[in-house]
């Protein structure tokens, strides 16, 4: 191990792929699909899957077991949380909305790969690989239960003679819940993973994730919502009424018992993905960064790096603050993710990264939208979008305020009980 | 790759630095600071350590390699401990660092061996002007050329240990363009000052004021090579020894509002002061984030590099000011009394908007 910054060779040969399609598949599209909330982009959503399936590159799906690891080639380190990270930045620099209506199921998959077992992951993450585009959505939040997930209303009964679990309940703010429970005649056969307890009672220690495949009964989508930002993605309320699964679709033990391993393990998997969500509102934040620095440039504004401090301008100010909250922000990322890759503990650091990715992304993208004047509030330009769609990164995923509790506990060494 | 673990040798490092700065930096600071003195032999054990020596090639005397990065490290340790301490402890690097960064390979042959030896000894640098607008890449003290000689005329303040410095160098505006000249003690027209002690902080660490009146200097003493890559390099150093003194702030406001109660809980507890010390704990990860990178890509000689060295120092300035005011309010009344080291990082903490130059690692 060393200190070192260099961007892994796999990973920079990626970005230039990614780089030509977010500038030809996502920018020009961008102010269409803020302006026609709840359409769907089709052709980028289809060239995505053709060209992952074709790369085999941000699918979670597991490997090609006939694939073994040549024992003569010496060991890489694992960099693939490294490359989701700057794959994600990319193409929400392209645009944030449609970036989270790429197929390869978000964070529905993630729950499968780390909280299901082999079988479980066979059977619901092979089907990315498929012909079609295929979504999978993550069902958490509830009307009455946001940040505080012990909460959670919905619930799963087991039907002892069919031994089908029986799910209850409603579920609001599900980011792709459309695409991933809808068959759509473009799209291949989805699903969501829905939080629910097996004993209501018992508190955090009886919740599980549940898969519920597209076309199963009982549970449908009921409502869109609209929003400030991230317009192309959809998020829906979804409903349950009497949705029988097979039992095998639980994640994780079908058991309560008296510790809260399971929701921690649950958890765990937000350890994974916050940094991640963190380089979407880090790809906006930079959008943002150099829109205002392109036109400083043109209107012949240089900004004097290097001068002392004290001797530069406002805008010089700004812009410096603006460059180093975003690149201090993507090393945090970028810690994180390299923790994940190399199994270290990062629950701390993924908290950070979350936190400071939306606390940057909103500072830098108000403050670029008033320097910019009456052309940055303008819908002429996309900076006015980029200011709407970075708020979310602040919210999703945890809030900044959760997510400062995470960090605070990490940091006191404290429990949820001693930390509320 | 990316990679954020120090190496094996950085970790040897790290561990010795931290115990001196610990054990002997730490214990003598509120004294150091009361009596504006360091106690004898605390600077001359930091420097037996040997950090500089190691980062010195064999040919200059040394028994290393020159690394930013491991330079950062080491100074964070140095000023978790105390930062004027730290400082006392790099002065020579002061001397050193730019010959070997900006130096002719006679000049180092030349000027680096005798500072580097075991036992410490003041080799100090002049770049600071008593000026409200000072800016190290446009300074008011000038070198003219004159014969096979340069001229050097200008004032120049906070110089830490001038009075016994056998050398130093002192940065003059050369035709708009900052450069070092290598100037020995009793040079005439050099005129040093009683010890001065103007600074909010740092008592200990003995500062002068340096006149230069038409000061003589061969045009074999000048340092002709980038002063960008020299004050890149201190920026790093003033970034790294920042986050030292936050973490300190931070890690003591931790430990005291575990211990407080208030309202039947801990102080800890009240997400008021718990958010404030998540913030202090991610701002300083943020700039240390940003150190590290600047250092590396100084060390890799990346583009961009003295801009990214640039921008950690800034963010350094804003971090450690923020951190160090939130250890004192933590503390509340207390923290604004003397009996607690928060209130004297904060003044530490204030300084480094000014302190270009004063460090480099």
């Amino acid at each position: 191990m060393t200190i070192e910054f260099e961007i892994p060779k796999p990973i920079a040969q990626q970005q230039y792929v990614l780089q030509t399609v977010a500038d030809n598949m996502m920018r020009p599209h961008s102010r269409y699909f803020d302006e026609n909330e709840h359409e769907i982009p089709w052709d980028y959503i289809t060239f995505m899957h053709q060209a992952m399936k074709a790369s085999g590159a941000g699918s979670l799906a597991p490997k090609d077991e006939k694939k073994k690891a040549d024992p003569n080639k010496p060991k890489r380190p694992p960099i693939g949380y490294q490359m989701l990270a700057h794959m994600l930045e990319i193409i929400s620099w392209g645009d944030a909305g449609m970036y989270l209506v790429t197929p390869g199921g978000g964070l529905g998959a993630a729950a499968v790969q780390s909280a299901g077992n082999d079988e479980q992951k066979k059977k619901f993450l092979a089907r990315f690989m498929g012909d079609k585009p295929t979504f999978a959505a993550m069902c958490m939040t509830e009307a009455g239960s946001g940040s505080d997930t012990s909460t959670i209303r919905s619930t799963a009964i087991l039907d002892e003679e069919t031994q089908e679990w029986v799910l209850n309940g409603e579920k609001i703010f599900v980011t792709a819940g459309d695409k991933a429970l809808t068959e759509y005649e473009q799209a291949g056969k989805g699903f969501i993973v829905v939080w629910a307890t097996i004993d209501p009672e018992a508190g955090r220690a009886g919740m599980r994730s549940f898969v519920i495949e597209a076309g199963t009964p009982g549970v449908k989508v009921e409502k869109f919502e609209h929003k400030l930002g991230i317009r192309a993605s959809d998020t829906v309320t979804i409903v349950m009424q009497d949705c029988r699964v097979p039992f095998e679709n639980i994640l994780g033990k079908p058991t309560v018992e008296k510790t809260t391993k399971g929701f921690k393990g649950a958890m765990a998997t937000f350890d994974a993905t916050r940094p991640l969500v963190a380089a979407i509102g880090i790809g906006v934040a930079r959008s943002a960064v150099e829109f205002v620095k392109e036109k400083l440039t043109e209107e012949g504004v240089e900004i004097r790096y290097g001068v002392a401090r004290n001797r530069l301008t406002a805008i010089e100010r700004d812009v410096i603050d603006m460059e180093i909250m975003l690149r201090s922000s993507w090393l945090m990322v970028l810690k994180a993710v390299w923790m994940a890759d190399n199994r270290k503990s990062n629950a701390l650091e993924s908290s950070m990264s979350k936190v400071k990715a939306g606390d940057i992304g909103t500072k830098i993208t108000q403050k670029a939208v008033e320097m910019m004047g009456p052309l940055g509030y303008s819908r002429e330009f996309l900076l006015e979008k980029w200011f709407r769609d970075s708020k979310i990164t602040d919210i999703y995923e945890g809030t900044g305020q959760i997510n400062r509790l995470v960090v605070a506990r990490n940091l006191l060494g404290y429990r949820g009980s001693q930390l509320r | 790759m990316y990679s954020f673990e120090p190496n094996e040798e950085q970790k040897m490092l790290i561990d010795a630095v931290s115990r001196y700065a610990e054990n002997d930096l730490r214990a003598a600071a509120e004294e150091a600071e009361e009596l504006a003195k360091f106690p004898d032999g605390l600077v001359e054990k930091g420097w037996e350590m040997g950090v500089l020596q190691a980062s010195i090639p064999e040919e200059y005397g040394g028994f290393g390699e020159y690394s930013s990065v491991t330079g950062a490290l080491a100074a964070e340790e140095l000023a978790y401990g105390d930062l004027p301490g730290a400082l006392a402890v790099m002065t020579p690097n002061l001397f050193v660092l730019p010959i070997l960064l900006a130096g002719s390979e006679e000049q180092k042959e030349k000027f680096i061996p005798p500072v580097i030896e075991m036992e410490w000894k003041a080799y100090t640098a002049a770049l600071i002007e008593p000026s409200f607008d000072f800016d190290a890449t446009d300074l008011k003290t000038t070198a003219v050329a004159d014969g096979d000689d340069f001229v050097i005329s200008g004032k120049k303040t906070y110089v830490p240990y001038a009075a016994d410095a056998e050398m130093m160098i002192v940065y003059a505006n050369v035709d708009g363009v900052t450069q070092g000249f290598i100037v020995p003690a009793g040079a005439e027209g050099l005129s040093i000052s009683e010890e001065q002690n103007k600074l909010m902080s740092m008592h200990a660490l003995p500062q002068y004021d340096v006149n230069f009146e038409n000061v003589r200097v061969p045009a074999a003493n000048r340092l002709e090579g980038d002063f960008e890559a020299v004050i890149a390099a201190s920026r790093v150093a003033l970034a790294a020894l920042a986050i030292g003194v936050a973490k300190a702030s931070l890690d003591y406001a931790i430990d005291y509002a575990k211990e407080r109660d208030v309202f039947g809980v801990k102080v800890a507890q009240k997400q008021a002061i718990a958010f404030m010390m998540a913030e202090m704990a991610m701002e300083i990860e943020a700039t240390r984030m940003l150190t590290w990178e600047a250092a590396w890509m100084l060390d890799t000689e990346k583009e961009d590099a003295y801009k990214s060295a640039y921008l950690a120092s800034i963010s350094a300035i804003d971090m450690v000011m923020m951190v160090t005011d939130r250890g004192v309010q933590i503390l509340g009344g207390h923290g604004y009394i003397r009996e607690h080291p928060v209130e004297r990082w904060m003044r530490n903490g204030r300084g480094f908007a000014t302190f270009t130059g004063l460090a480099i690692v």
